[in-house]
């Protein structure tokens, strides 16, 4: 898709939703995916972490799905490449896990813990919760794809 | 402090399932090589368990009751042996299986994300991680049933996916019960502080919800509506692991886990273990007699069987349990060859309606022996392994003084023999449909792994003495020894 189908998409009133709403979310996608990103980061230190962070990352897609159209949604971020994080993110996960058996339990904290209450500390809590922030992100995402295929689908059975 | 192959029969199968997707999407056989070899692994792993000392693995290196804690004890041995073998041949099977579906690597990849789950509920020692497990297991399940996207499979999928997820809800709000009022989701902390209480009753509310849980997961009667129609809508390999090991992995073991390691097995619940035993039983067998389906009627028997276990565990007596912890060993090796056999009988001739089957006898030689086989073992004929563990659950039953329980175990035993000889007549015995003429043996994968079910139940029945004598006898004593078990994950 080219830069100037990406414009139509925007200024055409008959795909997705109004102007007003795509104005709107042309704002707030991006600020959406940095909250996530927060949140996703700080887990070992404020409420919130990999899952919460995950779902509101995978919101902010959801909303340019809903806002332009399912055609934008997959430009930005297709279904292939959604399937593909999400099991990195799992993979990462499980590799954590066993990469602690090297000191003795799987799962072990074996980095280095830091300073309580800093940023980098925690040993593997943060990679953790990026990894499972990447995975739950990805994967709802992809779970909303495949709900709107059936929605398609339903639509023109219907015409 | 235990051997580190308990986490790792969790963890490889998780590794292995991300690995199949990823290496999938450039590799479209990458399912049919890791598959067989993960869950050889595992069986390799259960097997060398089986000698292992009983022990602890402290998850993370957190000690319980704070930790994650992974538990092998005689009768996890049971279990991890079970669900690791019937999961490798049943994964040897979908090779040659599986071959005519499309999104081969997505169904190993549930596959193995199913017995993953298996495995972490067989060896975890804390209640919630054993929800989130049976969670794993029973949604991968959901997807397995549906895997054939028909209109039928695709409604079985749904109707198991709302009981199923029903039966979580109650088991979780079970959980929260039991940790509101202990303060701690580790189970031998939990029995330590249940063994030393006067009765409670919103503990026995707990224990009904648990009963709720994991009856409908094991298909015991008022909860075995989704049963009949899930296991015989997916794929042969599946619905041998689903009427297998899942109703027993995630229904039945937990169900005595809880019962008599954490609450100390109260006698209103075993009673009513019990009956719900009777019932199923009784029930199961009266609908498998005129389905005329193979394996819609290898289900609801899956019901029936359940019904012996259920009525060994509830007379809580050391031979009872035994006995049921045999014949669920048993049931999981005849269920499954009957499934895979009737998933070849299928393949071969196109359809489960038994009145268009007849004379394959001499056209499918290994796999006639096979549903010979299994079908005389559910039976209940000597020398195979059911008549022994089925003598054994009648001799508990009459020694415990449960009569009418005694006197229906041994009814429903002719009827499964009634029914079972029907399967037999005919789909092998009478004349061959013209339709038939040009079939062929099924692939070699598929008969190897036939056959090596039918020894097994055979063999098992033969030496069902060595087998009571060094695995079934030790995994009933520990089961009642409450104490023995909070001091080995507490102390240990």
């Amino acid at each position: 898709m080219k830069q100037k189908d990406i414009e139509q998409i925007i200024h055409d009133d008959h795909t997705g939703m109004s102007l007003i709403v795509k104005t709107v979310a042309r704002m707030m996608i991006a600020v959406i995916i940095l909250f996530a990103f927060y949140i996703i980061l700080y887990g070992h230190l404020t409420p919130g972490g990999g899952f919460a962070g995950g779902v509101i990352l995978a919101i902010a897609y959801t909303l340019m799905m809903l806002a332009f159209s399912r055609k934008m949604a997959l430009h930005k971020f297709s279904d292939f490449w959604a399937s593909f994080w999400d099991n990195i993110g799992m993979l990462a996960f499980i590799i954590l896990g066993f990469l602690g058996l090297n000191s003795g339990y799987f799962l072990y904290n074996f980095i280095w813990h830091g300073k309580p209450f800093h940023l980098v500390s925690a040993g593997i809590i943060p990679l953790a919760n990026i990894a499972i922030g990447v995975k739950v992100g990805a994967c709802l995402y992809a779970i909303f794809i495949g709900l709107s295929i059936y929605g398609r689908l339903i639509i023109k059975e219907e015409e | 402090m235990a051997s580190v192959m308990l986490p790792l029969s969790v963890g490889i199968p998780l590794l292995s399932a991300v690995l199949i997707l990823l290496i999938g999407k450039a590799w479209r056989n990458a399912g049919a090589l890791f598959a067989p070899i993960t869950t050889l692994i595992t069986l390799v792993f259960a097997i060398d368990l089986l000698g292992a000392d009983a022990g602890t693995y402290w998850m993370g290196g957190w000690p319980p009751p704070f930790g994650i804690v992974l538990v092998l004890d005689s009768v996890s041995k049971v279990l991890l042996l079970v669900v690791n073998m019937v999961a490798f041949l049943a994964s040897v099977y979908a090779v040659s299986y599986m071959q005519k579906y499309t999104a081969q690597n997505k169904f190993y990849a549930l596959f193995i994300l199913m017995l993953a789950g298996m495995n972490g509920v067989v060896l975890t020692g804390d209640l919630f991680n054993l929800y989130v497990f049976l969670e794993i297991a029973s949604i991968a399940s959901y997807a397995l049933v549906g895997f054939g996207v028909e209109h039928e499979e695709l409604e079985a999928g749904f109707k198991y996916l709302v009981l199923g997820t029903i039966a979580s809800t109650m088991l979780l709000v079970g959980i929260a019960i039991v940790y509101n009022l202990t303060g701690s989701v580790n189970m031998a902390d939990v029995a330590r502080f249940v063994s030393g209480m006067p009765p409670n009753k919103a503990l026995l509310f707990a224990l009904a919800m648990f009963l709720f849980g994991f009856g409908l997961k094991a298909g015991l009667v008022p909860f075995h509506a989704w049963l009949p129609d899930a296991h015989p809508s997916a794929p042969a390999p599946v619905s041998a692991m689903l009427s297998g090991v899942l109703i027993k992995a995630i229904g039945v073991y937990p169900l005595i886990r809880i019962t008599y390691s954490v609450f100390g097995a109260p006698n209103i619940i075993l009673n009513l273990i019990l009956w719900l035993g009777v019932i199923s039983a009784v029930v199961g067998v009266f609908l498998a007699l005129g389905q005329y389906d193979i394996k819609r009627l290898m289900a609801y028997h899956s019901v029936s069987q359940m019904g012996y276990v259920a009525i060994g565990i509830g007379l809580g007596t050391p031979l009872g349990i035994a006995a049921a912890l045999f014949h669920m060993f048993n049931h999981a090796l005849f269920k499954s060859l009957l499934f895979l056999s009737a998933g070849s009988l299928e393949s071969a001739t196109g359809t489960r309606d038994l009145r268009q089957m007849g004379g394959l006898k001499k056209k499918m030689p290994i796999t006639s022996l096979a549903t010979a086989t299994g079908s005389l073992s559910i039976a209940g004929v000597p020398p195979f392994n059911g008549f022994f563990s089925k003598l054994l659950i009648i001799i508990a039953a009459i020694m415990a003084k449960q009569y009418v329980a005694a006197g229906v175990a041994a009814f429903v035993s002719l009827l499964t023999l009634a029914s079972f000889t029907k399967v037999m007549k005919y789909s092998l015995l009478g004349k061959l449909n013209e339709k038939y003429e040009r079939l062929k043996e099924s692939p070699v994968l598929m008969a190897i792994v036939l056959t090596i079910l039918s020894v097994l139940c055979l063999g098992v029945g033969l030496f069902y003495n060595y087998f009571m004598d060094s695995i079934f006898n030790p995994a009933a004593n520990d089961l009642l020894n409450q104490a023995k078990y909070i001091s080995m994950v507490i102390g240990g």
